[in-house]
């Protein structure tokens, strides 16, 4: 196919990537390093803070940015008023300082031009930038319509490109934390409970005496205050259950692990909910007040007992029974995680259902040691005037899809951006806030045609992502320490909110979210939609409507606020009325009735992989969030490359040693573009591989990342749709090994 | 007084947050450390079992990094604490060959250096940094004279060992398991 756009390289006066030796993490002891040099350390009473909430996650911790004298970030501490983190970051926002340091960010505005017949990038200013941003957005609307302009966006800055896209006729806004992410699990909590989980997570852990987690690596995900409460957990003796295909750390921290065959969950799932049933170990009192299909779900999992789950799920029958018992001992304190990344095999939707059933029959939702009812505070907004109403939305590209989507989604506008016939209009214009599509999205080559579609594509970032590589404008954000963001308002036990402030000025020629985003709406004549000239003029006022202000905030960072909303748990017997067409805990689910999907969930056996082929498992690593930190010197200094786990039988097979370099095919024969480092461990199954997720980085102008470890969002080329919502399930990718350099060409 | 630290085996979850607050606090320089992370991996699969360490100078009471130090650069203060002075520092090794934790390493400034348990938070009644940040609380530091500090409490309550017991160096990291 012709790519009218050329990816751009953005190259930086490079350092060369020098840093010496091996990991910090090491396995069996061999193989640490390092010291480091008696420079006095600073006492902290001489260095001024500032309060902030971190960036490097979605978990949004607050803390402290602690400066010398000489205006040198020295370290970041947490908050100890937060109940995201209660003091305590992780390792991420400890070394969030890096990604201020990073001499690899994008310094200044470019614009991509044409030189003898090359396309490159060249440094722009901020007038320049914008003014060319806007009339190439006003060029998109006036042919296609402003609907034909989309946003992507992870991360704070992405609420003020929200709001421009909003006042510029356009409703698809995505994030790929939806469709790539949790979107399964927030529409099968919908279908049952009448509302989403949302982010943090209601789970009372602190207080649960059963936590069972279905493929959630609490630990290897630092999602923090979850991972705290559960290392609380861990110091009661509470039971915890983890089900998982390869010994997570959580899983090596339970009474029970379940190294359960992948793509069989579902199975499990029911015939707990049998055991439940038909042992009468289920909460008989909350299910006869508060669910809605019982007889229906008692009827339906009749057969599916644990010795039928056991051929599928290979979890003996005695192990599938004394885990459920487990779980109605400990009912209602008891957890079934809805976990976080959900988008698996493409019954995502259904498997969550699942987990939302048993959560309803052990009486968990609503209860002490189940899940809390959280509040948050809703702050006000200055008066704007009304958005336009759009003539079509993202929806309109899928007729009688998706119906119980409750966000965009990412992946569906990827797709929708590569013309067909029968599509009016595809779209045209993206606009990309702070994530790295080509390694979010799944099947990367597919997102790269996508790109080569646009007419035009804006990138704000901080980093040179490959991203950046094919936009037509790159703008240089500044990074959270150096700027205001919207106040943090998440839901809690209790309502608190947060304040992000800068500690340093913005270094290079870097400029805030709100900052570019209330320039291109000036530029586009929708200035009245950023009714301020700075962004602290709009946190007062918002912070004077509840009481607080700018100031306060800035000497406390975090803010504590009285519940109105009633208890943090139901009260027994407590009357009560759900979001759902029946107005209770949908067992049997009337919404997924009405869109043809199966009301209760079934299960139905995924392909497994042919001979000599591995199933493809992904994860995260504590020390980096997805791909966006693999070039932040602190943590690359801790985890600088991924390693494809491999089951001694396996390595056995293959002649593997420990540390060999070898190159990843797929089912569809898709290469991975760098080698990736053998590490063979009893810790995964023999019928799989695992990788961390986030690595194998192909721009050179990641001095650090890149080429280091492999990139799984390349070999991820079937994706499983979720018929229900969108999803995109990415575990049925199958790898086998090439041991000898295919010597595949990398663009960089 | 002898400073000491405990750290729970199974609450630690390997991220490295206590190195990188090592690294910010004591100002240590991209590509070394002064505290790491082992994975101990045993059994086979499904009967496996993982033992992770945040690992660090043991500030043994029998130090052989101290006898053998020509200079006097390695030495114990008050406390226990094993430190290394940089300016008396000859950049020998000595030291790094006779750690059997492999706790000390060469800065590229031309001395040895290592973990200091933080003395200069410590002294100022302030935990170390790696201690304070840990998200799962897995570190205790304190004084095991003191029965009721933190490490006198976690040590008296669980199974404990010490790593590489036979090389007689009486180390002060103590691994609750």
């Amino acid at each position: 196919m012709t790519t009218r756009r050329d990816f751009i390289k953005i190259s930086t006066a490079g350092t060369g990537a020098a840093a010496l030796g091996l990991s910090v993490l090491s396995w069996n002891g061999v193989g640490k390093a390092f010291a480091g040099k008696e420079s006095e350390p600073v006492s902290d009473t001489e260095l001024k803070r500032y309060p902030t909430y971190c960036e490097v996650c979605f978990w949004k911790c607050a803390g402290w940015t602690y400066v010398d004298k000489e205006g040198n970030i020295k370290k970041i501490l947490g908050n100890e008023e937060d109940p995201h983190c209660n003091g305590r970051l992780c390792p991420r926002g400890t070394g969030g300082v890096g990604m201020y340091n990073d001499e690899d960010r994008l310094k200044t505005p470019l614009i991509r031009e044409e030189k003898d017949g090359k396309q490159v990038f060249r440094e722009a200013s901020w007038e320049e930038a914008l003014e060319y941003t806007a009339k190439r957005l006003k060029e998109v609307a006036k042919e296609h319509g402003p609907e034909c302009v989309a946003l992507f966006n992870h991360g704070s800055g992405g609420k003020y490109f929200g709001t421009l896209l909003k006042a510029f006729g356009s409703e698809n806004i995505a994030a790929p934390s939806f469709a790539q992410c949790r979107g399964p699990r927030e529409t099968g909590w919908i279908a049952t409970f009448g509302e989403a989980v949302g982010s943090p997570e209601p789970t009372d852990i602190r207080d649960t005496k059963c936590l069972v987690l279905i493929g959630s690596h609490i630990g290897e995900n630092m999602h923090n205050g979850q991972v705290q409460e559960m290392s609380e957990a861990i110091d009661r003796g509470a039971t915890i259950i983890t089900v998982d295909p390869r010994l997570s750390t959580a899983a090596s921290k339970s009474k029970y692990w379940l190294p359960i065959k992948p793509a069989t969950d579902i199975a499990l799932l029911l015939a707990w909910i049998h055991v439940l049933i038909y042992e009468e170990r289920y909460n008989k009192e909350y299910v006869e007040k508060y669910t809605y299909g019982f007889d229906l779900l008692k009827e339906h999992v009749k057969d599916m007992t644990p010795e039928w789950a056991y051929g599928i799920t290979t979890i003996e029958p005695s192990v599938i029974r004394k885990t459920a018992r487990e779980m109605a001992d400990a009912a209602p304190a008891v957890i079934v995680h809805p976990g976080r990344h959900v988008t698996w095999y493409g019954d995502d939707t259904q498997r969550t259902r699942a987990i939302a059933i048993i959560n309803a029959l052990l009486g968990s939702w609503g209860s002490r040691g189940g899940f809390y009812l959280k509040e948050k505070v809703h702050l006000a907004h200055q008066k704007i005037p009304p958005f336009p109403k759009p003539n079509r939305t993202w929806r309109d590209a899928f007729p009688g899809q998706y119906g119980l989507a409750s966000l965009a989604l990412s992946s569906g506008i990827c797709d929708a951006t590569i013309p067909t016939d029968d599509r009016d209009c595809s779209f045209k214009a993206w606009i990309v806030s702070g994530t790295n599509l080509p390694l979010t999205l799944p099947n990367m080559q597919h997102t790269i045609d996508a790109m080569s579609h646009l007419d035009f594509m804006v990138v704000i970032d901080t980093m040179p992502m490959e991203v950046t590589g094919y936009a037509d404008v790159v703008f240089p954000e500044c990074t959270y320490l150096e700027r205001y963001d919207d106040i943090r308002t998440s839901p809690h036990r209790e309502p608190y909110i947060a304040l992000r402030m800068p500690a340093v000025e913005p270094k290079y020629n870097t400029k805030p979210a709100w900052w570019i985003a209330k320039q291109l709406a000036e530029k586009l004549g929708l200035g009245e939609y950023f009714p301020y000239d700075d962004i602290t003029e709009q946190l007062d006022w918002q912070l004077k409507q509840v009481g607080s202000s700018l100031e306060e905030m800035q000497r406390i960072g975090v803010k504590k606020f009285d519940r109105q909303d009633g208890a943090l748990y139901f009260k027994k017997g407590e009357e009560l009325e759900f979001n759902t067409p029946s107005g209770k805990i949908e067992l049997w689910s009337n919404e997924m009735a009405a869109e043809n999907f199966d009301p209760i969930p079934v299960y139905t056996p995924h392909p497994e992989p042919e001979e000599g082929f591995y199933r493809l498992i992904y994860g995260r690593a504590p020390m980096h969030t997805f791909s966006r930190t693999a070039n932040n010197h602190n943590l690359w200094d801790l985890k600088k490359e991924n390693a494809v786990w491999v089951n001694p039988k396996v390595a056995k097979l293959w002649d593997f040693n420990n540390g060999d370099l070898v190159w990843l095919k797929n089912q569809d024969g898709v290469v991975s573009s760098f080698p990736i480092k053998v590490r063979i461990t009893e810790r995964i199954r023999w019928d799989s591989v695992y990788m961390v997720h986030g690595f194998g980085h192909s721009k050179k102008s990641l001095s650090r990342a890149y080429g280091h470890g492999a990139n799984d969002s390349e070999l991820i080329t079937k994706v499983m749709i979720d018929p229900v919502m969108g999803g995109t399930g990415m575990r049925g990718n199958f790898v086998t090994f090439l041991q000898e350099d295919p010597g595949k060409e990398v663009e960089a | 007084m002898r400073y000491a630290m405990a750290i729970d085996t199974k609450k630690c979850v390997g991220c490295g947050d206590c190195v990188v607050a090592c690294q910010t606090e004591n100002n240590v320089p991209h590509g070394y450390c002064r505290d790491w992370i082992v994975e101990n991996v045993t059994g086979t699969y499904p009967n496996v079992e993982i033992e992770l360490r945040s690992e660090r100078c043991n500030h043994c009471d029998n130090s052989p990094c101290v006898r053998c130090c020509p200079t006097g650069a390695s030495h114990i203060v008050e406390g226990g604490i094993v430190m290394v002075t940089p300016e008396e520092c000859i950049g020998c090794g000595a030291c790094i060959q006779s750690c059997p934790y492999d706790a000390r390493y060469s800065h590229p400034e031309g001395y040895v250096d290592k973990c200091t348990f933080c003395k200069h938070r410590v002294d100022n009644g302030q935990l170390p940094a790696c201690v304070e940040v840990c998200p799962t609380k897995c570190l205790y530091f304190g004084d095991l004279d003191d029965p009721n500090s933190d490490v006198s409490k976690a040590l008296q309550n669980r199974k404990w060992k010490v790593l590489a017991p036979e090389a007689g160096t009486k180390p002060q990291l103590y691994f609750l398991t």
